[in-house]
């Protein structure tokens, strides 16, 4: 991706711990953020995402830890001093001025001059097709278009660095998705860099450059969305992103890529990705869609059948291992998909490079 | 919902409403009629007639109830405006300024004059002023009202400014706004609703106050309450009832001022 040729760093949160009275909403968190990247953080509910943007944009100070904004510390800066802007969650458009004077707003405190101010506004409302609603109020708009009104308003200052606090999370489903599409075209078009919030993995990984897991105030993993996808550094991060089987293991023998795995005490598997591998207790990721069925008589791992659930596209079938573990495994719906019925005695197998060794 | 008792059916429940409603506005009425009547009497109806409303305001008494009036509506300009001014800074510090130290002893501090009784706060604001040798006269009413104005005025600013939730302001912020910027533009403006009812609420507080006025006033000045108090101890005639149903008026339509003011702008947020 292009993006990757300009390194450049756009901000660059350097051990940050934020501490409320009670909790610890960021416990040291280091990401650096690239010039013209969409950048996504995400998290389930609680884990410190909103409470990260808000350091940026100068609404909450840190505990600890600095946030350099193209190298220069922005930490002492209130936030209107900051080159950047939110797209907040609830929107927060001022009730009582028209779309026109929400998205003017920022130009007007920055003293540009009138008829510069109405030419940019002008642009920015025909970006987010709101051209025909200038003189409208908030109220006389539908969620999908205050939330382009919110857009707008944020973009027309030209920031370095646009925030969105799950901008979306107000939306149906339908417009969800166009609106997707829609943002991932004005963040290439405008070139801004956007630090995009959400709890919506499919969101984050349809539309991000790249991506940070965080959990309970912690940087679980960075890196594109087949990284974390395919390449979960941790159990939380696996279990987090799509569906998985954690599958429990030991490990007897490990260079520290390659690891040789026990599965039940004697089924024995070499695993290619095994990075930070050590002897002992482990789990093997595996995900339903890289696992296959055959006979039980040509493979060395078994299992009942105890569950299908028909899905249209595929099936997923849940087999209980002789320890009682169950296995997700997804099959294809096509004219020679094997399906087999409950209580059949079915083969597993597993391609040895989508499998994954995680450290408990 | 079907357990839920209609209170309407509960034995005497209409009988203690009229009741209630009866000795609440004949009193109203009957001086709204009589200020009407015809006669010079008081009990006696002589027929439907303005005289009362002229004698008023041409005739005997006039010059006394006009200085007076003039005098109330003065006064009650003043400490309306200016205690209005004073609950809207109060309102902020109070909930935008974040924690301070002594933040909940400001909050019962403010909202304490509601609850002494007026006749004790009367006393002690003569006592104090007698203290500080400061004359009695205009400025001794208006500097009590403006006191006892406050809390009627920081209420309904309060209310409204609770109502807010920080993100505009934080959305201000966010687009370049200074902090002052901040106020006019964004909080003041949703605010407003509440600052009107609150002006209007201190201002007809003030102008039918008479307990406080009576006591600070010294001689030689009166406002309409204690002019008509006044005028009523050598016995009362028509003209007072036409006086009071002018007041009435007056107070009627400021209360409604003060209800729109209040709903205006709650449908769109
Ligand atoms: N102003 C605050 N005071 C105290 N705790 C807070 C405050 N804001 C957030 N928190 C806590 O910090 C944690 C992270 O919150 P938040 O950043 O809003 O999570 P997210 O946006 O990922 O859902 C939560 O436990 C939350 O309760
Ligand atoms: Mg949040």
């Amino acid at each position: 991706m292009s993006l990757h040729e300009t390194n450049k760093i756009a901000i660059d949160v350097d051990n940050v711990t934020k501490r409320y009275a009670e909790v610890t909403a960021l416990k040291n968190v280091s990401l650096s953020i690239h010039d013209n990247e969409f950048f996504t953080l995400l998290g389930p509910s609680g884990c410190g995402k909103t409470t990260l943007l808000r350091t940026i944009a100068g609404f909450e100070g840190i505990s600890e830890g600095d946030i350099r904004l193209f190298g220069d510390s922005i930490i002492d800066l209130p936030p209107n001093k900051r080159p950047v802007n939110t797209v907040f969650q609830q929107y927060a458009l001022f009730p009582h001025m028209s779309v026109m004077e929400n998205v003017a707003f920022g130009l007007r405190r920055q003293k540009v001059v009138d008829s510069e101010v109405r030419k940019r506004t002008g642009e920015v409302l025909e970006l987010v097709q709101l051209s025909g609603f200038a003189d409208r109020l908030p109220s006389q708009l539908s969620g999908g278009q205050q939330q382009r009104v919110a857009l707008a308003r944020a973009l027309a200052p030209r920031p370095k660095v646009l925030l969105l606090d799950e901008p979306l999370s107000a939306l149906d489903l339908k417009l969800r998705q166009d609106v997707r599409v829609e943002l991932q075209q004005i963040q290439a078009n405008t070139g801004i860099t956007f630090v995009f919030v959400t709890h919506d993995q499919e969101e984050a990984l349809t539309m991000s450059n790249r991506i940070a897991v965080m959990s309970a105030g912690i940087v679980q993993q960075v890196g594109t969305s087949r990284d974390i996808y395919e390449s979960p550094e941790n159990k939380f991060v696996a279990d987090f992103i799509g569906d998985t089987n954690l599958i429990d293991v030991e490990i007897v023998e490990t260079d520290g890529r390659q690891a040789t795995c026990l599965l039940l005490g004697n089924v024995q598997l070499i695993c290619n990705n095994a990075k930070g591998a050590t002897k002992g207790r482990a789990s093997l990721s595996v995900r339903p869609e890289r696992l296959s069925l055959g006979d039980a008589s040509n493979s060395s791992l078994s299992g009942t059948v105890s569950r299908l659930t028909y899905l249209g596209t595929d099936i997923h079938v849940a087999v209980n291992l002789e320890d009682g573990e169950v296995i997700d495994v997804r099959v294809q719906n096509s004219e020679d998909a094997r399906i087999p019925d409950t209580g059949d005695i079915v083969g597993l197998n597993l391609e040895l490079d989508a499998a994954r060794v995680l450290m408990n | 919902m079907n357990a839920k008792i209609d209170i309407r059916r509960f034995p005497g429940f209409s009988f203690a409403t009229y009741l209630c409603l009866f000795l609440l506005y004949t009193p109203l009425i009957i001086v709204m009629i009589y200020s009407f009547n015809d006669s010079k009497s008081i009990m006696l109806w002589g027929g439907f007639s303005f005289r009362w409303y002229e004698d008023v305001f041409w005739g005997l008494e006039a010059p006394k109830f006009k200085q007076a009036a003039i005098n109330s509506l003065s006064i009650a300009i003043g400490a309306a405006v200016t205690a209005t001014t004073i609950a809207l800074s109060a309102a902020v510090a109070m909930l935008r300024a974040g924690h301070f130290r002594g933040k909940g002893a400001s909050l019962g501090l403010i909202s304490l004059p509601l609850m002494v009784p007026e006749i004790v706060t009367a006393v002690a604001t003569l006592i104090f002023f007698s203290a500080i040798g400061f004359a009695s006269g205009h400025a001794t009413i208006l500097v009590a009202h403006i006191v006892f104005c406050i809390p009627f005025a920081y209420l309904p600013i309060a209310a409204r400014m609770q109502g807010i939730e920080a993100s505009y302001e934080q959305a201000a912020q966010d687009l370049y706004a200074t902090r002052f910027e901040t106020f006019r533009l964004v909080l003041l403006p949703l605010v407003l609703p509440g600052v009107i009812s609150g002006f209007l609420l201190a201002f007809i507080i003030s102008l039918d106050d008479f307990i406080i006025t009576n006591f600070v006033k010294g001689a030689g000045i009166e406002t309409l309450p204690t002019a008509i108090f006044g005028s009523v101890k050598q016995g009362i005639k028509p003209n007072i009832m036409a006086i009071s149903t002018l007041m009435l008026l007056v107070s009627v339509v400021i209360v409604t001022l003060s209800y729109f003011a209040n709903r205006s702008g709650q449908g769109k947020k």
